[in-house]
Order: structure tokens, then C-alpha cells, then sequence
């Protein structure tokens, strides 16, 4: 049927950004289908993890009386570690224990499958167990639909929405992304550990629904990446994230990782008597801005970690509400080139121009000089062990020897981890730049 | 010591956590041929499901039937056209449910 037009778009993958999508769209009164391969939204999906949920304001008003929280994330660690030492910078605020709250952790089968239903009640088809195995084209060459691995065959759209997470196939058909960039790309590694309710509370020091969201430097070997340990309501994950050619050429195992993490004295304790519920890994882009796709070609719009959006810039890992965020601007782009009868690129232009005004793109072209700082390697393997040691000079006593004073103590920790005063010098300055 | 069992757990053990539903195509496969003159075989380690096998003749043992569909070893694969990669086919694989 050459021509026949099926749906006003097909949007691929039933995460957060393709969900995001399809609410937009079918709000807006077009036709829209979701294509999911896994047998519901959130089974293919691995995350730390926390959503910063206030992007769903633009979705369901008072969403937290219906989001599928686990704990509500009031107190928030960034800990540098060498094998022995830790220094922690532990920021709590009961601030962030009510509306609207601030970060929480979830789990993406629920998740994931509660906005995926907000598209379905507003009229989205939801297709899952459906693999889009590649894009039609027409005769022009345009994108004009999805083939796929269904008997009843291919799904046509005046627009593709692909949102199908990282590795991305069909913006590797479009030409959009490089087939295999490992060094964009770091893994990711999870394990979810049953503990009881009221020994998280304890051993966290939280009371009710409150959560506590642990980010780790220094506790991989060397290999560019770090660790995090997240509460949730009865179960705890904890896991590492790893640069993809270190890790390759480090020839260490992940789960090893894992398991010197969960044997840090400063986390171990956390976790005593914990048992493995579920061992996860997934794949993360994070060559951050200057990585992205273009993200608008013939009929076809790219969202999400399909477009390499999440945020890693070391103190932040954001990608669901990026995701959600660039999802909601790509339905309402469709809806727009749709209503002016232009689906080109030319016509789908607003969608980055969308972007650009608000956080999505705002936020990685701020940061977009972070992933390669944070993931440098004085950052990585010297900066842990020598704020550690520093602190270790300060707060020694070492009578009758006299106390050693900051500058002695930075000089001493500088100088046992081979870092240089101008090195530090020119890193904080580098770091304002990267991070002001 | 209650801290060692942490690495007590064996892979086994770790993978039974996993739902995997196993379908009939391999959705990965792997051409041991090419395979035989990598200097690095990289997939070996970094595959965290521990699914590439090194055999004694230097090539690579594979079975796709507990991955996670994470990429990691078509990206840091070191020979062009060793590993041929897709998703399984709809509704098959791994099903995470604490992701
Ligand atoms: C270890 C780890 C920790 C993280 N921690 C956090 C965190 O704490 N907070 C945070 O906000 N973000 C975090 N992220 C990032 C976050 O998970 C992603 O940014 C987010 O999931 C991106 O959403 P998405 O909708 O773009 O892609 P995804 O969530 O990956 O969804 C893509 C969907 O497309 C489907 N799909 C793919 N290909 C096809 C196809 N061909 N046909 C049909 N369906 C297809 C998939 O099954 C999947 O459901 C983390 C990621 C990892 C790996
Ligand atoms: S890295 Fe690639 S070529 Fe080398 S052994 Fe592994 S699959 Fe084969
Ligand atoms: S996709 Fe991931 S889990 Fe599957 S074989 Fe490759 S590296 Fe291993």
C-alpha cells in the first residue's frame, strides 16, 4: 500500500523517553503506537537508581500520591575512597522529605510500566514482545516506519520516534551514531540485596519512607567509573559503573568490583547478612554533549540514551528525567511538524530547539567538559587516596609531635599520590571552569 | 568471616538470581574462527554474564542463553565480524524485574 500512512507516529522503546513521547503525542489527539521488545516496559531496563522526578510535573499533577517510589532520597553522600580510608561529604535535608520532593529510588518494572500506562490511558497503543528490527523507507528514501519481527509485519508513521536506549540500532541505521564507540560507553553493574525495612532504617538512619543515595569514588581499581549504594524500601542496590575500554583492558572481572566494594569497611557493614535478590548490568552513554547524534534527520527523532543524553558528570548521574524531558519535546515536535505537514528534518527542527531552551541541552552544554574530568586520570586514581590522606594528617594526633597544619598535610598527601601543588592548582581551576 | 562470603557466591548462584527467557535463535554469535587471532579477547572479562570461553585451540567458546543484552562485547571486540549481535526475538531474553 504505497503511501498508506497507518499511524501519525511509531515511537520505539517503552522507557521513560519513549513513554514520554507517546504521552505527548496521544495528548495532543495524534495516533500514536509504542513498540516494546521486552514483554512490558521496564523488563529490559537496569538503572542505579535515582529519578529526579520533577520533569513528571509536566505529566500527572501531584504524581508522588501515584509514582511506585520505594524511598524518598533525603540524604545524599559523595564518598572518596582508597582501600582502607574514606571521606565522606554527607548532605541531609528534610527538605527533601516532602512535595515535592527531590530524588527517589524505584525500581523500572514498576516504574517504567507506570508511564507507560499514562500514555496507554491517553490513548497510545502499546505494543510489547515486538522487536523493531529496522527502519522502511520510501521510495525518496525518507524514514517512513519500522519493520518488524511480527508476522503481521511492519508499523507505518509519518515520524519514527526512536527511543530504544543505548545502542541504539536504529539510530546506528540512520547514520546517526558510530556502530561501536566503546569510550563513550561505560557498564554498569548491579546487584539488588534483600534487607529488611527496619534494618535499612537503622543502618541508614532514616525513619519511614526516607532513602539515603551513596555515590563512591575510588573503588575501581583505577579503571575510570565509580560505585553507588541506594536504599530502597526493603532492598539495597549497590553496584559499580566502569569505563569500557579500561575495563576491557584491565582484564578484571565487574562482579569483582562489586564484591570489593561490598567488602570496603566503610560499606560492608551496611550491608552485612544481605542476600543477592537480582544481578543486573546494562550499558550507559556518557560521552555527555559533544557525543550526542544529530538528533533530527527525514521522519525520524532521536530521545533519550538512544541520543546519548544521560548527565554523567561525576557528581550527577541523571537519564530517566532526561529521557522524559527530551521525550516530552519530541512528541510535541512531531505534533507540530505534523500540523504544519513538514516531517523533515527541516520540519522537525524545533524538537532541538525545544531542547536547547530548557534542561535537557542546557545542562550537558554546561557540563559537557565534565565526563572528561571526572573521568581523568588524576580524578580517578590519585585525587581518592590523597584527599583521604589529607584528612587522615589532619586528624591524627600525633603527640608529642606537633599537629603538621593544612599546607603540611596537603603537601605530605600531594606528595605521597604524585600529585603536584600546580597539578591541584590547575585542576580546582579546571573544575570551577567545568563545574561554575 | 562473615565478609568473605561475599565472594562465596559463586557465578552460578549470581546468574540464578536472573529471569532469562530462553528463545531458540541465538540472538549472538560468535566466529571463533576470527576469534582465534585476537590479541586481546577482551569479551572474556568484560562480558559480565561470563558468557565468552577461551578453548584450548585459542578460539571462543559462546552461549547466548543468560545475557543481558548490554553490548559491552560487540563494543569492545577486537576483530571486525567477530561477534554478530542482536536483540532476541520480542518478548524473549532477560527479563529484569529490580532494574
Ligand atoms: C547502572 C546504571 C545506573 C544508572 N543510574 C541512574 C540514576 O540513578 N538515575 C537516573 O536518572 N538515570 C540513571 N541511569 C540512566 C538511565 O537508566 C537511562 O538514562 C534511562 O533509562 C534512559 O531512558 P530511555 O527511555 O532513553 O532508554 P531505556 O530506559 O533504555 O529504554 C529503552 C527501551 O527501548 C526498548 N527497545 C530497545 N530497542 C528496541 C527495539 N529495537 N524494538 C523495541 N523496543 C526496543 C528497550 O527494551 C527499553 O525498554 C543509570 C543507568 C545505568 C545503566
Ligand atoms: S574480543 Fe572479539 S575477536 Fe577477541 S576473542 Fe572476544 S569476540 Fe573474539
Ligand atoms: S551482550 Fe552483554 S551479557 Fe550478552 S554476551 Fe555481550 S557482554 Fe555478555
Amino acid at each position: 500500500m504505497s503511501g498508506a500512512t497507518e499511524f501519525d507516529a511509531v515511537v520505539v522503546g517503552a522507557g521513560p523517553a519513549g513513554s514520554a513521547a507517546a504521552i505527548a503525542l496521544a495528548r495532543a489527539g495524534r495516533s500514536v503506537v509504542l513498540v516494546e521488545r521486552g514483554p512490558f516496559p521496564g523488563s529490559k531496563n537496569v538503572y542505579g537508581g535515582v529519578v529526579y522526578g520533577r520533569i513528571l510535573d509536566q505529566i500527572v499533577p501531584a504524581w508522588w500520591e501515584e509514582v511506585p517510589v520505594e524511598r524518598w532520597i533525603v540524604r545524599r553522600s559523595t564518598m572518596m575512597m582508597t582501600g582502607t580510608q574514606s571521606l565522606s561529604v554527607d548532605y541531609r535535608s528534610q527538605a527533601w522529605a516532602d512535595r515535592p520532593y527531590n530524588g527517589m529510588t524505584t525500581v523500572r518494572s514498576r516504574f517504567d510500566r507506570w508511564l507507560a500506562g499514562k500514555a496507554t490511558d491517553a490513548g497510545a497503543r502499546l505494543v510489547t514482545s515486538t522487536v523493531a528490527t529496522g527502519l522502511v523507507r520510501d521510495a525518496s528514501g525518507r524514514i517512513c516506519g519500522v519493520h518488524t519481527d511480527r508476522g503481521d509485519g511492519d508499523l507505518r508513521a509519518r515520524v519514527v520516534v526512536a527511543c530504544d536506549g543505548v545502542n541504539s540500532f536504529l539510530a546506528k541505521e540512520a547514520g546517526l551514531l558510530p556502530p561501536a564507540e566503546a569510550s563513550h560507553h561505560t557498564l554498569g553493574v548491579k546487584e539488588v540485596l534483600d534487607l529488611p525495612r527496619s534494618v535499612i532504617d537503622e543502618r541508614f538512619g532514616l525513619t519511614g519512607d526516607e532513602g539515603t543515595d551513596i555515590e563512591i569514588l575510588g573503588c575501581t581499581r583505577g579503571i575510570p567509573g565509580g560505585g553507588f549504594l541506594y536504599t530502597n524500601a526493603d532492598t539495597v542496590s549497590v553496584g559499580v559503573v566502569l569505563s569500557l575500554p579500561h575495563l576491557a583492558a584491565a582484564g578484571v572481572r565487574p562482579e569483582e568490583l562489586i564484591a570489593d566494594l561490598k567488602e570496603h569497611p566503610s560499606i560492608a557493614p551496611y550491608l552485612r547478612g544481605a542476600t543477592l535478590r537480582e544481578y543486573a548490568a546494562h550499558l550507559i552513554p556518557e560521552g555527555g554533549y559533544d557525543a550526542m547524534p544529530t538528533l533530527a534527520t527525514d521522519g525520524m527523532l532521536v530521545a533519550g540514551d538512544a541520543a546519548a543524553m544521560t548527565l554523567a558528570a561525576g557528581i550527577w548521574l541523571e537519564g530517566v528525567n532526561f529521557a522524559i524531558g527530551s521525550g516530552l519535546a519530541a512528541g510535541r515536535a512531531v505534533d507540530r511538524a505534523i500540523g504544519a505537514g513538514d516531517c523533515s528534518a527541516a520540519g522537525l527542527a524545533s524538537y532541538r530547539a525545544d531542547l536547547e531552551a530548557q534542561f535537557v541541552l542546557a545542562d550537558h552544554k554546561r557540563f559537557r567538559r565534565a565526563p572528561s574530568l571526572i573521568l581523568s586520570e588524576r580524578v580517578q586514581q590519585r585525587y581518592p587516596g590523597f584527599l583521604c590522606d589529607m584528612a587522615e594528617e589532619l586528624f591524627t594526633v600525633t603527640n608529642p609531635t606537633p599537629k603538621p597544619g593544612g599546607l603540611r598535610a596537603t603537601r605530605i598527601a600531594a606528595a605521597r599520590h604524585g600529585v603536584t601543588l600546580r597539578a591541584l592548582a590547575a585542576d580546582t581551576l579546571r573544575a570551577l571552569r567545568v563545574f561554575g | 568471616m562473615t565478609v568473605r562470603a561475599w565472594r562465596g557466591i559463586s557465578f552460578a548462584e549470581r546468574m540464578a538470581t536472573v529471569d532469562f527467557r530462553v528463545g531458540a535463535r541465538a540472538h549472538i554469535t560468535v566466529d571463533a574462527e576470527i576469534c582465534r587471532s585476537c590479541t586481546t579477547t577482551a569479551c572474556v572479562t568484560a562480558c559480565p554474564a561470563d558468557l565468552f570461553a577461551p578453548t584450548a585451540d585459542g578460539g571462543i567458546l559462546f552461549n547466548y542463553e543468560e545475557c543481558f543484552e548490554c553490548g559491552t562485547c560487540y563494543m569492545v571486540c577486537n576483530r571486525e565480524g567477530a561477534i554478530t549481535w542482536t536483540y532476541p526475538d520480542g518478548g524473549q531474553g532477560v527479563v529484569f524485574h529490580h532494574g
